[in-house]
């Protein structure tokens, strides 16, 4: 169905009381590699695998950001996840595996190692 | 790639990456063609940078030696014997046009050109964009700059306006 800006002012209520009941506590960064290579090798469905679970899952104060290339063509698509004073890069993703980093990384504290492009650096 | 919505995707990172304030992407279909135009009002480039920038092995990224977009697309558009062409002057912007000829065999399928903006919106929420998408059965526009004088203190890459967003495309 077509929307009207009516409908827009009504989300608009909707998001600032829902604003006020969040802690804004410290945030969680995820960075996406955005360019061509990674949306050739599938960054777009990857991303928004990633936006669609944070939000069935509630979580809050995580912000999800683009990159360009990084030099790491071949284990496109990855993303950087910053979390507690630590980066994880993982590597070689498909929707399916980003939703699982969602649930384990950012839900149950657990990197998934397997998914990791291997060094972990301390920031 | 895959198919245009992607390849649009990422010339409009080109766009971002030059900071424009302001992203302008048109898509129109006939039976005939796909014309793609993408129109940005960033940095821009110089006569000089602009000659070499569908040479494969031209880029100012660091990270790599070649640069890959804008070949590429040039490439898939002059594969279906389509036109191509982009313009651009330091500091006013830039705008790439590319016509598919949907006849050829060679012609990559359209893809999922909504799945791209909203891609667009939820990375760059402050950035302001002008989608248009104008085919036999359809002629949506969406301009990010009306929404967010609605939105006011409200992000628009808040999931519910996104969600608004995909209902008003598909309406
Ligand atoms: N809209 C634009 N505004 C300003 N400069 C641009 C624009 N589009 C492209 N350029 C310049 O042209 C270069 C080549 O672009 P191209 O998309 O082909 O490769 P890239 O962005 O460098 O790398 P890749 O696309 O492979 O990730 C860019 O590095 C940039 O300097
Ligand atoms: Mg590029």
């Amino acid at each position: 169905m077509k929307k009207t800006i009516a409908d827009l002012e009504k989300i608009r209520m909707e998001v600032l009381k829902n604003i006020d009941l969040r802690n804004s506590k410290e945030e969680v960064r995820i960075v996406v590699g955005m360019g061509t290579c990674g949306i050739s090798a599938g960054a777009r469905e990857v991303l928004n695998a990633l936006v669609e679970e944070i939000n069935r899952r509630e979580l809050k104060n995580i912000k999800v950001v683009p990159t360009g290339c990084v030099g790491m063509c071949r284990l496109e698509p990855m993303f950087d996840v910053y979390k507690d004073g630590e980066k994880v890069t993982y590597v070689e993703m498909t929707p399916e595996k980003a939703r699982q980093v969602v649930v384990e990384h950012l839900v149950n504290n657990r990197i998934i190692e397997d998914y990791t492009i291997g060094k972990r650096a301390k920031e | 790639m895959r198919d245009i919505s992607l390849h649009i995707l990422d010339i409009a990172q080109n766009s971002l990456a030059a900071n424009a304030s302001l992203v302008e992407i048109s898509v129109e279909e006939t039976s005939d063609y796909i014309e793609v135009t993408i129109k940005d009002n960033g940095k821009g480039m110089s006569e000089e940078e602009l000659k070499k920038v569908t040479d494969p092995f031209y880029t100012t990224r660091k990270t790599r030696k070649v640069g890959l977009g804008l070949s590429l697309f040039k490439q898939n558009v002059e594969l279906t014997n389509g036109s191509f062409s982009i313009e651009s002057k330091p500091n006013v912007g830039t705008v790439v046009n590319a016509k598919f000829n949907r006849h050829s065999i060679d012609c990559l399928p359209l893809g999922d050109l909504l799945e791209t903006f909203i891609t667009l919106i939820i990375l760059n929420p402050d950035t302001d964009f002008v989608f248009k998408h104008k085919s036999p059965v359809k002629d949506y526009q969406l301009d990010t700059r009306e929404l967010k004088t609605v939105l006011n203190e409200i992000k628009i890459n808040e999931i519910p306006v996104i969600n608004w967003i995909r209902e008003d495309y598909n309406g």
